[in-house]
């Protein structure tokens, strides 16, 4: 089993490096997160990843197969049912049946016939994320997938990736802006910032975590202090 | 001071008992103009040869149906719009997914065909006379192009518009470009395209017309044309309304493929359409 692995990526736009010479490894089967001010490139290391974005100046990007994305929305077709949408690209008789499954697992299995525009935010949240999972993906990005929604839909979605995370064990990179959400449920937390991983911290602290925590609470203020905003919280 | 705000009061009486439904009430003015109309030409103040009355027009409508000569005229003009419209809308949806999809389709189609659409194409006439003579030919390539501007402006805005996130998404879970054109790109074009087809059929109504001016020996503007010269102003307006039923029917043809494809659509899934 491989795992991801980034050596010497660098993403122009114009002059300006967003990306300047990044390497990153990730273990299969680990959970990371990612942190990194607003332009910092994290959208822009995420769509590398997903092969969204076209590698240059002979970097090397290893990433295994199958990697699915969930984005900032939903991005569902409006025009396609919703087991439609979670079997989008999928080969095979049995496509409408695996659908389902990972619709159930996303507790949305009696929204299979549902047009997408009738959902609210969080289901559809939800079917993209089931339309990631249905892949058996190795690699799950996703990109703020919680930032649209409402505090406590957003501590049920933690949960539930989660429990997915350990049913199916892909490599998960979570984009966020919340250092909590990081601290929560990554093993590991990552700070970009000028173009290169900049923090790399392991979280061995058992889930689930208190708020509490001694431990915690030393780590997200370090977490803010690199991310520069030190001086507005006490 | 009063904090008393005045609410609606709720047994205020309602005058409705002698209310007729809205739909019936917009019906009376024109009613009255029809009343209005024949009793004018009884009188004489309004003569035939201005216009026939109500009641002629309705007998003339029915005797021209028994005697079969409108319903076979009407077969001549349907044909005609049906043929024109079909190729033109056919090119319409060919020529846009061409240059739609690829920036060479684009290069080589879309300036000719942006330079065409500026010219009022009914202005072809003469020339069209000139090439195709004045058969049937003329008449449906006249339809033809009317057809095919409004299909291919809408379809190819609609394929242009369609959401680059949601072509991305495709990419990621692996679709082919067939699949992505079948599955994401057209379908995010149809309501441009329906837009289109709309128009188109306006159009080609309006064609219609003017080409069956072109010395018809069949078709509705035949009849009318005929009635003309024998100074006939009932056929003459049993024509129009021809022309007007057909437009109609078209359109709720339209309004009703756009039902059955556009289902997905917020207004029409929460059933908001009261
Ligand atoms: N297609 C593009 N063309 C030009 N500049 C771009 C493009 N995509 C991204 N950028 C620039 O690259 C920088 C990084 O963008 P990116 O979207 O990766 O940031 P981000 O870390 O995801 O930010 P956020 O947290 O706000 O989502 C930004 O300054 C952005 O303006
Ligand atoms: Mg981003």
């Amino acid at each position: 089993m491989t795992g991801v692995r980034v050596r010497g990526l660098t993403r122009r736009f114009g002059t300006r490096a967003v990306l300047d010479r990044l390497d990153l490894t990730l273990a299969p089967g680990s959970f990371t997160a990612l942190l990194g001010r607003s332009g910092s490139g994290k959208t822009t290391l995420l769509r590398t990843l997903a092969g969204l974005d076209a590698v240059t100046e002979g970097a090397l990007v290893e990433v295994p197969r199958p990697t699915t994305v969930v984005f900032q929305e939903p991005r569902l077709l409006p025009w396609a049912k919703v087991w439609q949408n979670v079997a989008l690209g999928l080969a095979g008789d049995d496509a409408r049946a695996r659908a389902s499954a990972a619709l159930s697992e996303v507790g949305l299995g009696r929204h299979l016939d549902a047009w997408p525009l009738t959902l609210s935010g969080g289901e559809a949240q939800r079917v993209a994320l089931a339309r990631a999972l249905v892949r058996a993906p190795r690699l799950l990005l996703l990109d703020e997938p919680f930032a649209a929604l409402d505090a406590l839909t957003r501590i049920r979605m933690h949960a539930l990736v989660l429990e997915l995370w350990r049913a199916h064990g892909p490599a998960v990179l979570l984009v966020t802006h919340d250092v909590d959400e990081a601290i929560s449920l990554a093993d590991r937390v990552l700070v970009l910032d000028a173009g290169r991983i900049a923090v790399d911290v392991e979280i061995d602290l058992p889930r689930p975590r208190d708020a509490a925590n001694p431990t915690r609470a030393g780590l997200r203020r370090h977490f803010l202090e690199t991310l520069g905003v030190k001086d507005l919280v006490a | 001071m009063s904090q008393s705000i005045a609410l609606a009061a709720p047994d205020v009486p309602v005058r409705r008992s002698w209310q007729i439904p809205l739909r019936l009430r917009r019906l009376i003015s024109p009613l009255v103009l029809v009343l209005a109309w024949e009793a004018a030409s009884h009188l004489g103040v309004i003569s035939p040869r201005t216009i026939a009355a109500p009641s002629v027009i309705m007998a003339s409508a029915w005797d021209l149906t028994v005697t079969g000569e409108l319903p076979e005229n009407l077969l001549v003009s349907l044909a005609r719009v049906a043929v024109g419209f079909a190729i033109g809308v056919s090119a319409g949806i060919v020529l846009a997914v061409l240059s739609g999809l690829s920036r060479l389709g684009e290069e080589i189609l879309d300036a000719p065909l942006q330079m065409l659409r500026t010219l009022p194409f009914l202005a072809l006439v003469p020339l069209f006379i000139l090439w195709f003579g004045i058969g049937e030919l003329p008449k449906v390539a006249l339809v033809t192009l009317g057809a095919m501007f409004p299909v291919y402006l809408n379809l190819f805005a609609g394929i242009r518009g369609v959401d680059p996130k949601l072509i991305e998404t495709a990419q990621v879970f692996g679709l082919s470009r067939l699949a992505l054109i079948r599955r994401v790109i057209l379908p995010g074009a149809l309501p441009q395209l329906l837009v289109g087809l709309r128009y188109a059929l306006g159009v080609s109504w309006l064609s219609l017309v003017v080409a069956e001016q072109i010395n018809a020996s069949a078709g509705i503007g035949h009849l009318i044309n005929d009635a003309r010269d024998f100074l006939r102003t009932d056929v003459i307006v049993v024509g129009l309304m021809v022309y007007a039923l057909l437009g109609l029917g078209a359109d709720a043809l339209v309004r009703a493929l756009e039902q059955r494809t556009l289902r997905w659509r917020p207004s029409l899934v929460s059933g908001a359409r009261a």
